[in-house]
C-alpha cells in the first residue's frame, strides 16, 4: 500500500489556486502547495489565518469554493470517499469519545476502517504498551495522554497522510516533545505528515514549512532556508514580520 | 455491515453509559402517566350553587331539593340579593346562581308556566355548557312531576323513555382517552428530541467531524444513530403499554402487534424529524428549542388533548398532514374500539406517507460534507 | 456599582442578541402558539355524525328523524333498520353517535306505553361524548313536550340562562391566560438555567466571582435580560389575543402587566435554583423542564379543571405558581376583577418569588461562589 501511494504520487498533497469563501469574507485565497510523500510538512500561520479551513477542505469535510487539490494521488473533487480510506485526522478539538474506553474507541475506528479483529486486538495491544497506558475512560486520562492516544488512533489504519490540526494545544513541553517523537517515528515508516500549528518553534520541527497570513500563503520552504532568505534567527521571527504588515 | 455494527456497539454503551438521560426518558412519561390519570377529567364532581329563592315556596323548595338530590348540585350559600350572589360569583365561592323569582310557585299553579335564572361562571365554557345541560335535565324533569301531580290526567302523557350507552368506553373514564395519547407523547419525545439532541452532541463536540472524515458511508451514520433510540423507545412503549393495560386499567381490545407495527411507522417519522432538526442547529440547547416548539405544535394540533373535528377547517387539513394526528386515530381506534388493519388502513397509510417523507427529507439535508 | 452591573447586563443582552436563531424562536414561538392555539383549539362539538336506526319508520319517528336533521348539529350520515350494521361504522369511525328507536314508536306513543330511545356514542372521547348525548338528549327532550303539548298545555319551567365572563363559551378565553403563563415558564425558567449553568459549565462564571460584582448582582445581571424578555412575550401574546381573537380586557391592563413581570419572577427564580445545582447544561435543561413545563401544563388548571382532580393534587397545585397565575389572569381579563379581589393571590405570588430568589441566592452561595 505504501510503496504504491510513494510511486504513483511521490506528492502526496498536491493543491492549485484551492480558495474557500463565507458569504463576502475569503477565509482561504488561493493557495498553491505541494507536499511531497513521507515528508513532515508544516502548515503554520496565526489564529484565524485560514488554516483549518485549508485542512477541512484538504480532508474532504468542506468543498472548495473554486480551485482543486490531489490528495494521496486521488482527486478531491471527485474521488473524495477513496480519499477518506487513505488519510487520518486528528481534529483541533479532541475527538475521541470521552464516554468510551481507550480499547472501545479503537476498536471503533478499527472496525470503520475494516481492520480484521485480530488486528485490531494486534494493534490495540502494541498501542497501549507503546503510550504506557491501561484500558480506561478516556475522560479519566489527563490531556497529554488523550492527545497521543488520538495522534495513535489517527494512525491506526496505516494511512498514507495524516492530517493534524493544532494536535499540541494546551499541552506540557515534554509531552509536546514525545508528541514530536511520535510524529517523526510516523515520518520514518513512510507516511506523510500534514501539521497545522500556531507554535512558531514547532516548526523547526518540520522537513518544509509554509506561513499562511490572511489566507494567502506569503512564503513557503525549509527552515533553513527561509532563516537564511529572511535573515532571521528563528521562525518566530520570522512570522512576525510578514503578519505585522495585516 | 461490519461498520454499521461498530457504529451500533458504540451508540449503545454511550447511551446505556447516560445514566441521567435514561432516567429522565423512563421519568418522565411515568410521572406524565401518574400524574395525568388522575388529573385528566372534565368531570363535574359538584357544582356549587348560589341560591336566591325570593319565593320560599314549597314548590321552590321542591325544586332545590331536586337539584340538591341529583348529587350534583351542591347549596353553598344563599341569600335574597342577586348583587350578593354575583360577588360570590367574582370571588369564586360559587359556580353558578339559581335565581327564583317572587311568584314562583303562583305562576306555575295559576298559569302552568314558570321561570328559573341560571347564571353561571363560564370561564369555562364547555365546563358551563355541561352543567347547564344536566341542570335543565333535572328542571325539566321536575316540571313533569308537577305536571303530573297537578293535572291529575287519567290519561298518561306520551313518554319517551331514554336510555344511553357509551361505547368503548363505559363508564366514560377519561383515562381511557389520555393514556393512549401520553404513550403518543412519550414516543414523539424520544424519537424527536433525543435524535436531534444526540446528533447535534457529536457535532457540539467535535466528534463528527472525526467521522465525517473516515469513509463511513452516510447511510450507515444515519442508521446507526437512529436505531438505537429506535429499539428503545419502542421498548418503553411496550413498558408503558403494559403499564397502562395492568395498573390503569385501559383495556386494549385490537390485535398488539398491529399497535407495534404502528408505533414501528410512526417512530421512523419522528426520528427524521429529529434526523432534520439535527441539521439545522448548532447547539443542544437549540435543538431542544426548536425540538419542543415544533412537537408542541404537532401534538396540539393533533386531536390530542382537543377534538380535530372541532377545528376550524384549514386546521383540519393542516392535521391531515400531521402523523400525529394519525397515529393518535389508530391507537385509540385499536386499543379502544378493537378496530383491525382494514379499518385502519387509511391513516396508516398517511402515517407510513409522512414518514418517509420526513426521513428522505432528513437524509437529504444531511451530507457528510458542508457545501 | 451600578456602572459594573450596567456593563454586566449590556453583555448578556449582547450574548442574547447573537444567537439569532434561539432568539427568534424565543420572540416568535409565543405569538405562533397563541395564535395557532387559539385558533385550532376548541372543545365545542360540532357536526355530529349521527346514524339512525329505525326498525319500522312512521310518522312519529320521521318527525323525530326531522328534528335531528333540523337541529343544525347534527349530520345525517347513514339510516338503517338494524343496529348490527351500524356497529362497524363505529369502529371505522365514522359516525359519533347512533340514535335506535323502538319498533311501533307511533303505535306506543298514542297508546301511552313508553317508546324507547337508546342512544349510543362513540365514548372513546368521554368529554366530546358526553356533550354529545346531552345534545341528542335535548332534542328528544323538545320532541317529548311537543308530543305532550297536543293535550292540555303541560307545566312548563323555563330557565333563563346567563353565561358570564365568557358568553360565547370561547375556548380561547380559556387557554390563553393559561398560554401566557406557559410562554414566560419557557422563557423565563429554562433559559435562565440554561444560561446560567452555561456560563457554570464554561468556566465564565469564575471570572465573574472574581470580580467585584456580588453574588446577587451576578444573578441579578443574569436575570434581567430574560426578564425583558418575557415582558415582551406577554405584550406579544396579549396583543394577539386582544386583536386577533378579542378576548375581553374587563379589567386592568397595567396590573395584568405588573402579574406578568411577578410571574416570570418566580420562575427565574426557580430557573437560578436549578442552575446552581445541576452539573452541566444538559442536566440543568432536563431538570428545568421536568420542574416546570410539567407542573404548570397538569397541575395549573391550565388544561384540565383544578376541581375535577382528587384532593392530593389538588393540594399539590398549591406549590405550582402557574396555578396562581391563572387565576389572577383570568380574573383580570374575563372577570375585570382587581387587587381587591386578588390580593391573596398576588401576595401568595410574591411570597414565592421571595422565597425562591432567597433560596436560589443562598444556593449559589454555597455551591458556586
Amino acid at each position: 500500500m505504501t510503496a504504491v501511494a510513494t510511486q504513483s504520487a511521490e506528492l502526496a498533497i498536491v493543491a492549485h489556486d484551492l480558495t474557500r469563501r463565507f458569504g463576502n469574507f475569503t477565509a482561504v485565497d488561493h493557495i498553491t502547495f505541494d507536499v511531497k510523500a513521507g515528508e513532515v510538512f508544516g502548515f503554520l500561520g496565526a489564529n484565524g489565518a485560514g488554516k483549518t479551513t485549508a485542512i477541512r477542505m484538504l480532508t474532504g469535510l468542506l468543498a472548495p469554493t473554486e480551485g482543486s487539490a490531489r490528495v494521496a494521488g486521488l482527486d478531491l473533487k471527485t474521488q473524495t470517499e477513496q480519499i477518506r480510506h487513505r488519510i487520518g485526522y486528528m481534529s483541533q478539538r479532541f475527538s475521541l469519545y470521552e464516554d468510551l474506553t481507550v480499547l472501545e474507541n479503537i476498536a471503533l475506528y478499527g472496525g470503520i476502517y475494516g481492520l480484521a479483529d485480530s488486528e485490531i486486538a494486534e494493534r490495540s495491544a502494541s498501542m497501549l504498551s507503546a503510550l504506557g497506558l491501561t484500558d480506561e475512560m478516556v475522560s479519566r486520562l489527563p490531556l497529554g495522554w488523550k492527545q497521543k492516544l488520538a495522534f495513535s488512533v489517527a494512525l491506526l489504519h496505516e494511512p498514507a497522510i495524516v492530517f493534524l490540526d493544532e494536535p499540541t494545544g494546551g499541552v506540557d513541553p515534554i509531552t509536546r516533545r514525545q508528541f514530536w517523537e511520535m510524529i517523526y517515528a510516523a515520518a520514518a515508516r513512510g507516511t506523510t505528515v500534514f501539521v497545522t500549528t500556531h507554535y512558531m518553534d514547532e516548526a523547526e520541527y518540520c522537513d518544509r514549512i509554509s506561513i499562511m497570513v490572511d489566507g494567502r500563503i506569503a512564503t513557503m520552504g525549509t527552515p533553513l532556508d527561509l532563516k537564511r532568505e529572511f535573515d532571521v534567527p528563528s521562525i518566530d521571527e520570522l512570522f512576525v514580520r510578514l503578519a505585522r504588515p495585516a | 455491515m461490519r461498520v454499521l455494527k461498530v457504529l451500533l456497539r458504540k451508540e449503545y454503551l454511550q447511551i446505556f453509559r447516560d445514566k441521567l438521560l435514561l432516567r429522565q426518558m423512563i421519568l418522565m412519561p411515568f410521572i406524565q402517566l401518574i400524574v395525568l390519570s388522575s388529573a385528566a377529567t372534565f368531570e363535574v364532581k359538584t357544582s356549587r350553587v348560589y341560591l336566591v329563592d325570593r319565593d320560599q315556596s314549597s314548590v321552590s323548595r321542591g325544586l332545590v331539593d331536586r337539584l340538591r338530590a341529583s348529587g350534583r348540585f351542591r347549596i353553598v350559600g344563599g341569600s335574597g340579593s342577586m348583587n350578593l350572589a354575583g360577588e360570590a360569583l367574582l370571588s369564586r365561592d360559587a359556580d353558578m346562581i339559581l335565581g327564583i323569582p317572587p311568584d314562583f310557585e303562583r305562576d306555575i299553579v295559576r298559569a302552568r308556566a314558570g321561570s328559573v335564572q341560571l347564571v353561571f361562571n363560564a370561564e369555562d365554557g364547555a365546563l358551563a355548557g355541561v352543567t347547564n345541560s344536566y341542570a335543565q335535565q333535572i328542571i325539566a324533569a321536575y316540571a313533569r312531576d308537577l305536571n303530573a301531580g297537578i293535572t291529575h290526567s287519567v290519561r298518561e302523557s306520551p313518554r319517551i323513555e331514554l336510555r344511553t350507552r357509551g361505547w368503548y368506553n363505559q363508564e366514560l373514564d377519561y383515562k381511557h382517552y389520555m393514556i393512549p395519547g401520553i404513550l403518543v407523547q412519550l414516543l414523539t419525545l424520544t424519537g424527536t428530541l433525543l435524535t436531534a439532541m444526540n446528533i447535534v452532541r457529536e457535532k457540539e463536540i467535535g466528534t463528527l467531524d472525526q467521522l465525517n472524515v473516515t469513509p463511513v458511508p452516510r447511510s450507515a451514520f444515519i442508521a446507526a444513530k437512529l436505531i438505537p433510540l429506535l429499539s428503545i423507545a419502542l421498548v418503553l412503549f411496550a413498558i408503558g403499554l403494559g403499564v397502562s393495560r395492568w395498573v390503569f386499567g385501559v383495556p386494549i381490545v385490537g390485535s398488539i402487534p398491529l399497535i407495534f407495527f404502528a408505533a414501528l411507522i410512526y417512530l421512523i417519522g419522528a426520528l427524521g424529524l429529529g434526523l432534520w432538526i439535527s441539521t439545522i442547529v448548532h447547539t443542544q440547547q437549540q435543538a431542544m428549542f426548536i425540538s419542543f416548539f415544533l412537537i408542541l405544535i404537532y401534538l396540539l394540533m393533533s386531536g390530542l388533548f382537543t377534538p380535530v373535528r372541532s377545528m376550524p377547517e384549514w386546521a383540519q387539513l393542516i392535521a391531515e398532514v400531521n402523523p400525529v394526528k394519525h397515529f393518535i386515530v389508530i391507537i385509540r381506534s385499536v386499543m379502544l374500539k378493537g378496530s383491525g388493519f382494514m379499518d385502519i388502513l387509511r391513516p396508516l397509510g398517511m402515517l407510513a406517507a409522512t414518514g418517509l417523507i420526513a426521513l428522505t427529507l432528513a437524509v437529504r439535508q444531511y451530507g457528510k460534507q458542508a457545501a | 456599582m451600578i456602572s459594573t452591573l450596567a456593563a454586566f447586563v449590556t453583555k448578556e443582552v449582547r450574548h442574547i442578541l447573537r444567537d439569532r436563531q434561539t432568539l427568534t424562536i424565543l420572540l416568535l414561538m409565543p405569538l405562533v402558539q397563541v395564535v395557532l392555539f387559539g385558533y385550532a383549539l376548541r372543545s365545542d362539538v360540532r357536526n355530529v355524525r349521527l346514524a339512525i336506526v329505525d326498525p319500522s319508520p312512521d310518522y312519529a319517528t320521521l318527525a323525530l328523524r326531522d328534528r335531528f336533521q333540523a337541529a343544525g348539529r347534527f349530520t345525517v350520515v347513514v339510516t338503517d333498520k338494524s343496529m348490527s350494521r351500524i356497529e362497524p361504522l363505529f369502529r371505522k369511525g365514522k359516525i359519533d353517535l347512533a340514535v335506535s328507536l323502538d319498533r311501533d314508536f307511533a303505535a306506543r306513543v298514542e297508546s301511552g306505553e313508553p317508546a324507547r330511545i337508546l342512544i349510543a356514542i362513540d365514548a372513546s372521547d368521554p368529554n366530546t361524548g358526553s356533550t354529545m348525548q346531552a345534545y341528542a338528549r335535548a332534542v328528544i327532550v323538545e320532541y317529548e313536550q311537543d308530543l305532550g303539548s297536543r293535550g292540555s298545555p303541560p307545566v312548563r319551567i323555563d330557565p333563563q340562562v346567563r353565561m358570564r365572563f365568557n358568553p360565547t363559551l370561547e375556548s380561547v378565553n380559556l387557554f390563553i391566560p393559561g398560554l401566557i403563563a406557559l410562554v414566560l415558564t419557557l422563557v423565563s425558567a429554562l433559559m435562565t438555567a440554561i444560561s446560567l449553568s452555561r456560563e457554570k459549565e464554561r468556566g465564565t462564571l469564575e471570572i465573574l466571582l472574581v470580580s467585584p460584582l456580588r453574588p446577587w448582582q451576578i444573578i441579578v445581571g443574569k436575570v434581567l435580560p430574560y426578564l425583558g424578555l418575557a415582558f415582551a412575550n406577554v405584550l406579544t401574546a396579549l396583543l394577539a389575543a386582544w386583536l386577533i381573537f378579542h378576548v375581553p380586557f374587563r379589567g386592568s391592563v397595567t396590573l395584568l402587566l405588573v402579574e406578568s413581570i411577578i410571574y416570570s419572577m418566580v420562575s427565574l427564580a426557580i430557573g437560578v435554583l436549578v442552575a446552581t445545582r445541576t452539573a452541566t447544561q444538559r442536566v440543568a435543561m432536563l431538570v428545568a423542564l421536568l420542574a416546570t413545563m410539567l407542573p404548570s401544563t397538569l397541575l395549573s388548571g391550565m388544561v384540565f379543571p383544578l376541581a375535577s382532580m382528587p384532593r392530593v393534587l389538588q393540594l399539590l397545585s398549591n406549590v405550582v405558581p402557574a396555578k396562581w397565575f391563572i387565576i389572577i389572569a383570568r380574573g383580570i381579563m374575563l372577570k375585570g376583577v382587581g387587587l381587591t379581589h386578588l390580593w391573596m393571590e398576588t401576595l401568595v405570588l410574591v411570597g414565592m418569588t421571595l422565597a425562591f430568589m432567597l433560596i436560589a441566592v443562598r444556593s449559589f452561595k454555597a455551591r458556586v461562589a
